[in-house]
């Protein structure tokens, strides 16, 4: 951002010689006005909701059913969030989320490098087949599988455990795909080679070429891994319960009526919501960037 | 995650520790991927093995997780769609055959949840994925603090879709909500977003349009920075204006992303199940009092872990499915037509 804030007023200074208007890669046109006043109504809609919840999370119930609704903070704000951390159990789910996205993006990121590089890298009878169907499983809906991880969770006594909602998402094909993308450009062949020809066996390749070449993809897929774990909501709600919750269990049982408060029910929501609201803070442009990458040749 | 990737190198370490002693001089002279020579062949068929069986091994995780937890449930939810099975009575599951699926064509419900699944599709997706275009044109000027900008429009896809339904729920509601207060203002009577009909739609759909708009143009910027400049430059030396590059360069050569993201939101609006369930409060699985916005992903979470009928709830997964197929079919003929009449 500051390098841009630099670099802007230079290039209206020296202006460059009238040339047909062009858009596009590299030559991309400064904007207008018209451009930031656009953008800055979409940043508002974008974050407004979100803004509001933490208002309405600061105000009571009676305050909130009351016709001009509140547009500023009032100071319920730590008494609504302590009673959703206690009532709602959200102080458990945040624990038990941690837990979970924690695991899924452990395993997803390391199992995803793996497929990934073999299908970027490496040459073996029906890879391009596989491949296929790594991409195409990305159409199933997850309806399909609840019923029957339903009735096995059940005869296994998985019921409400955490491994339940754990398992499933041990590795995923957008993961697969992902990195597969990212290391078809990133690793060149030649250094593998090079450790081959070294005697290095295939899984000392990984360790000493692949894993040093997809770090930057590994930490980008690691956090859309993370935020597509902590929000993953059909199957914990059919696995889960009240008693042993993710956060959204506990969000869901909270706009079903189990704490009938509004301003209860916003407090929930922005604590369930804050810690995902930290990581963007702190990682959107690699979440940006990771999103754009997987997009480009997607 | 340290000790898991140690776990997984330690192995290596001691397989290539026990053939070769000084791997370095004898292994640099093989060359590319020839075994090593004949004299201690049960390593040159140890490396052999290598080559070939690695790749199968580090594609394995994936594919067991898949096969354990998509592929065999996606047969067996075939398989449960021909029986009766209630949640009240796992064990005492009987062959009904095709039953469940006569129940659903002939069912009310069902054709409503279909509907209902399209028109919420429609509303949803297209207002979205023009939106995002347009956002995505003009992330693509220059512009100061650029970085900002798209991680603004890319936080509402970190919101959950539980969070935000329970704050929209909260905007859209009858009295003091804020988006009748906002309409009382510029002086359009309160409307119902519960209970009425196309009311109800929008409201639902408007939470995935907000959650999803700046995801879909982040997708459609990489796709434009991806266009040649000088596409751009003989359509500006042609006496194309901002407008007509626009409509003749970029939505052309955006056309394969377009594809892409029309895809995966059909496959999203299909199983849209998060939101009309939340928006329904303490009945959610309803989709309102009239099931005015019960889209199939809901009406199969309520016949069968509310009803509980589990063999119904199957066959409804199913048919999502094949509903899915359909449309996938559909997509791919048009955008070949597309291509060609092009």
């Amino acid at each position: 951002m500051t390098a841009t804030e630099l670099t802007t007023p230079r290039a209206e200074k020296v202006r460059p010689p009238r040339r047909p208007r062009v858009m596009g890669a590299g030559k991309q046109l400064h904007a207008g006005p018209l451009t930031y006043v656009v953008l800055t109504v979409f940043a508002l809609v974008s974050l407004a909701p979100l803004v509001w919840t933490a208002i309405a999370a600061s105000r009571t119930d009676r305050r909130l059913a009351e016709t001009p609704p509140p547009l500023w903070f009032g100071g319920n704000l730590f008494k609504n969030m302590d009673r959703a951390w206690e009532e709602a159990g959200l102080g458990k789910a945040m624990f038990n989320t941690v837990f979970v996205a924690g695991t899924i993006t452990i395993s997803t990121v390391l199992f995803a490098t793996l497929a990934g590089f073999a299908f970027a890298k490496l040459r073996f009878r029906f890879s391009g087949v596989l491949l296929l169907l790594t991409i195409g499983t990305m159409m199933i809906p997850p309806q399909l599988a609840v019923v029957p991880l339903y009735l096995w969770m059940a005869d296994l006594g998985w019921s409400n455990q955490l491994q339940t909602v754990i398992l499933p998402t041990l590795c995923t094909a957008f993961g697969t795909f992902f990195m597969r993308q990212y290391l078809l450009q990133a690793l060149p062949s030649e250094l593998i080679e090079a450790a081959r020809v070294d005697g290095a066996s295939s899984l000392r390749v990984v360790w000493h070429v692949v894993f040093p070449a997809a770090r930057p993809a590994m930490a980008v897929l690691g956090l859309l891994t993370f935020v597509f774990a902590w929000n993953d909501f059909l199957w914990p709600i059919i696995a889960l319960n009240q008693e042993n919750p993710t956060v959204q269990v506990a969000l869901n049982s909270l706009g079903t009526g189990y704490v009938p408060d509004q301003a209860v029910i916003m407090a929930g929501a922005l604590l369930g919501t804050l810690p995902l609201l930290i990581a963007f803070l702190l990682f959107g442009k690699q979440i940006v960037g990771g999103i754009m990458q997987g997009a480009i040749k997607g | 995650m340290s000790s898991s990737k140690q776990a997984l190198a330690h192995p290596a370490s001691s397989a290539d520790a026990a053939p070769g002693e000084q791997p370095g001089a004898a292994g640099r002279a093989r060359g590319r991927g020839t075994p090593p020579p004949g004299k201690d062949s049960w390593r040159s068929r140890l490396y052999r093995w290598d080559m070939k069986a690695s790749p199968y091994a580090f594609i394995a995780p994936f594919f067991i997780v898949f096969g354990a937890f998509s592929l065999v449930p996606l047969l067996y939810t075939a398989w449960y769609s021909l029986h009766n099975v209630q949640l009240s009575n796992l064990d005492g599951q009987t062959w009904t055959g095709l039953d469940n699926y006569q129940n659903l064509l002939s069912s009310d419900f069902f054709w409503n949840a279909l509907w209902n699944t399209f028109t919420i599709g429609v509303i949803s997706t297209v207002p979205q994925l023009v939106m995002a275009i347009g956002l995505a044109h003009l992330l693509n000027y220059r512009l100061r603090g650029s970085t900002m900008w798209r991680v603004v429009m890319l936080t509402p896809y970190a919101t959950s879709v539980a969070a935000a339904t329970l704050v929209f729920v909260l905007l859209y509601s009858w009295d003091g909500g804020m988006i009748n207060w906002l309409l009382d203002f510029v002086g359009i009577d309160p409307v119902n977003w519960r209970e009425s009909d196309w009311g109800s739609q929008f409201a639902v759909s408007s939470i995935v349009i907000w959650r999803w708009t700046g995801y879909n143009a982040l997708i459609y910027l990489a796709a434009m920075q991806a266009i040649p400049a000088d596409l751009y430059e003989s359509a500006a030396i042609d006496g194309a204006n901002r407008w007509q590059q626009f409509i003749h360069v970029t939505v052309p050569q955006l056309r394969p992303t377009i594809l892409f993201t029309v895809v995966v939101s059909t496959i999203g609006a299909t199983q849209l199940f998060g939101e009309p369930l939340l928006f329904g409060g303490v009945s959610g699985s309803k989709g309102g009092s009239e099931h005015q916005y019960q889209t199939l992903g809901l009406y199969m979470y309520d016949q069968g872990w509310i009803i509980g009928n589990l063999g119904k709830a199957s066959a409804i997964a199913w048919s999502m499915f094949l509903i899915l197929l359909i449309v996938a079919v559909i997509q791919l003929l048009v955008s070949r037509r597309l291509r060609k009449s092009q």
